[in-house]
């Protein structure tokens, strides 16, 4: 689906920040002042090793974080205060997330009717049993399932189809914005394959946007539009997925590019990849602020870092 | 068979009683491996590949049956050289002679297999003092030389912390430097990277290469992840429903490959040229090997399957004198079978990226 990025943006990050505090002098900042926006039907990409943020962003802007400081824009309406009791429903049912191990996103004593029913239970949006029923089983055929699984437990699953009633969980109530926070990962890559199929199909259909978390490069370079690259917290480098991965610019993009294995043994055997140290390498991120380098291309880093790089 | 060999799976069958019957997860598997060698296991979760190894590590769990085969170990000692079938060994004699001291295997996950309560030097010292009856200090000294062999720094002061204090990849590094305290022959590394992130990935990849070439070893890689493979193996088995599908040399497989399911594999996986609006997949799911059918457990998910996949399992078919697959396409009355278009492009593009290493093919 072609994303129209005139439009006004979905969701627009500004300056999020994210701290939690351990002690009283001693603060873990999670994310450091973090800027991006997702536009209607788009799938952002965020990318960085584990500890850069990224699960921690995605749990900010759905609110099960409060975020310490920033403006999150969703729909018009700023959700990182406070929230009233009609934004909270609007939040609570335009964005959802699925999670990145079914097994324990499940709850085991519960049948999978139910568990992808809670929503509507929840916020009343159907008629009658029968009615509850019908759209249960409509979202079971979506996501490739079939409608005598209602009645199962996610134990009887495998993984592959637990991971499909986690999609379906968060379908159902048709959101405009889906958090999937490394949602494959646990996945085997034949299976992989087949539930990145399925999302890109459901997002033809429903036209929901995707913030889509996860540190296997090669499919995020695959499913998404824009790519966000997150390390310790600050967000060094966001771009198209094709400027982000033909001229990246700042060496921690460069060494996660170069670090993909990929399926090429003469390729792989005679490369080497290259290493990125934070501590040694100088650089500081809190000094960074924004540089355009083309078209929707931002690298955060300092004017003579910048000068150097370019 | 070959002289140098250093360990050789034969006809390898194993099952597993379970209270809903009998599972069959290993159904006749050959693999040799030389010395200094590395070969790679790769295949989905449930295919048997970890059932393979922990039966060459003797641990395999009580409810494990094996039916039949054998499992050579090589190696050297005061005596001479020895042979050994591991399945006929009790469990005190490969305990005492074989793991961690000849046979060490590091594991997927370090947080689980390194114990929190511990810390690393005692975790490290333990296998010395236990295999090589040195003395404390001794154990401690080399102790430090491992941990700075696999690259971390003050190794000193690491050696009386916990787990828990370390990062994921330096917890690796720890793993990885137990398993090679006592100088072993044969190192296998199950997963050894697929709780790491892609940059910790490229290192712990580059360090066990590195340990690999200084000390001459051999290593057996069980992946899923075929980057990884091809950045280490020299030999590959793809592996199915508890049978070898298809192995041969590294380039064999990735250029070459013969199996559907190992076409599926490739395919599935994107590489970053990949553009195509879909995905290749493998449809389905693995079988379940609790209800045995005939014929090839692959032939349900394939389709290139032909009628006689249904009834009978297909042999090796030879391609190459290291090259081998089980698929009945290769047989000389099969029908001839392209591989997918996309694949072939794909393998094109592999082709030609690689001639630009001055690689022939």
């Amino acid at each position: 689906m072609a994303v129209n990025y005139n439009d006004k943006p979905l969701l627009k990050v500004e300056g999020l920040k994210q701290h939690f505090p351990i002690s009283k002098n001693y603060t873990v900042k999670a994310v450091e002042g973090v800027s991006f926006e997702i536009y209607p039907g788009e799938t952002y990409g965020l990318v960085g090793e584990s500890g850069s943020g990224k699960s921690t962003i995605g749990r900010s802007i759905i609110r099960l974080y409060n975020p310490t400081e920033g403006k999150v824009t969703f729909n018009d309406v700023d959700i990182s205060g406070k929230l009233g009791k009609s934004d909270k429903k609007m939040l609570r049912t335009q964005m959802q997330m699925i999670f990145q191990d079914p097994m324990s996103s499940l709850n085991p004593r519960k049948k999978v009717g139910d568990i992808i029913g809670e929503g509507l239970d929840i916020h009343h949006t159907y008629k009658d049993r029968a009615d509850r029923d019908r759209q249960i089983k409509a979202i079971l055929a979506k996501v490739g399932l079939a409608p005598e699984h209602i009645s199962r437990y996610p134990h009887q699953f495998s993984g592959g189809q637990r991971q499909r009633v986690g999609i379906a969980r968060a379908l159902i109530m048709n959101p405009k914005l889906i958090i999937a926070d490394e949602c494959i990962s646990a996945l085997d890559v034949s299976i992989q394959a087949q539930v990145v199929n399925l999302m890109k199909d459901i997002q033809q259909e429903t036209g929901a946007a995707y913030l889509f978390i996860a540190h296997d490069l090669s499919m995020v370079k695959y499913i998404s539009d824009r790519i966000g690259v997150l390390h310790l917290g600050h967000l060094l480098e966001t771009g198209t997925t094709d400027e982000i991965f033909s001229n990246p610019i700042h060496p921690y993009t460069k060494s996660l590019l170069s670090a993909i294995p990929e399926p090429n043994p003469i390729l792989e055997k005679n490369r080497v990849s290259e290493t990125y140290d934070y501590k040694t390498s100088g650089i500081d991120y809190n000094k960074g602020t924004e540089h355009l380098v083309s078209g929707s291309h931002y690298v955060k880093c300092t004017d003579e870092e910048f000068e150097a790089w370019v | 068979m070959n002289e140098d060999f250093i360990l050789d799976i034969c006809d390898l069958d194993i099952s597993f009683k379970t209270t809903a019957g009998n599972v069959h997860a290993i159904r006749g598997i050959n693999i040799d491996l030389e010395k200094g060698e590395t070969v790679a296991i790769v295949g989905e979760s449930g295919s048997g590949k970890s059932v393979t190894m922990k039966a060459a590590m003797g641990i395999l769990a009580k409810n494990a049956t094996v039916n039949s085969g054998t499992i050579e170990f090589k190696y050297e000692n005061a005596e001479g050289k020895q042979i050994v079938d591991i399945l006929k060994k009790d469990k005190r004699w490969i305990r005492k002679h074989i793991n961690g001291k000849r046979i060490a295997m590091v594991f997927q996950d370090p947080m689980t297999s390194l114990d929190p309560t511990m810390t690393i030097g005692k975790q490290l010292m333990e296998g010395l003092l236990w295999h090589f009856k040195m003395s404390k200090e001794e154990a401690r000294q080399k102790s430090i030389s491992l941990l700075k062999e696999v690259g971390i720094q003050d190794a000193e002061k690491r050696m009386k912390q916990y787990p828990h204090q370390l990062s994921g990849g330096m917890r690796q590094r720890v793993v990885i430097a137990i398993a090679l305290s006592c100088d072993p022959d044969l190192l296998i590394c199950d997963e050894p990277t697929t709780a790491l992130d892609v940059t910790i990935q490229a290192k712990i990849i580059e360090l066990i290469k590195k340990v690999q070439n200084e000390r001459g070893i051999s290593v057996i890689y069980i992946t899923h992840d075929l980057g990884v493979v091809a950045k280490v193996a020299d030999y590959v088995n793809v592996m199915y429903a508890g049978k070898i599908v298809e192995k041969g040399k590294i380039n064999e497989i990735f250029y070459d490959p013969r199996h559907p399911y190992t076409w599926g594999l490739l395919s599935a996986m994107p590489d970053l040229n990949t553009d195509d609006p879909r995905l290749y997949t493998i449809p389905g799911s693995p079988p379940n090997l609790l209800n045995e059918k005939p014929g090839d457990a692959f032939a349900p998910r394939n389709q290139y399957a032909l009628n006689i996949d249904d009834k009978l399992d297909p042999p090796m078919f030879k391609v190459t004198e290291t090259h081998y697959a089980a698929t009945w396409l290769l047989d000389e009355r099969a029908p001839k079978v392209e591989m997918p278009k996309e694949l072939k492009e794909r393998l094109e593009r592999m082709k030609k990226e690689a001639a630009e290493y001055g690689s022939e093919l």
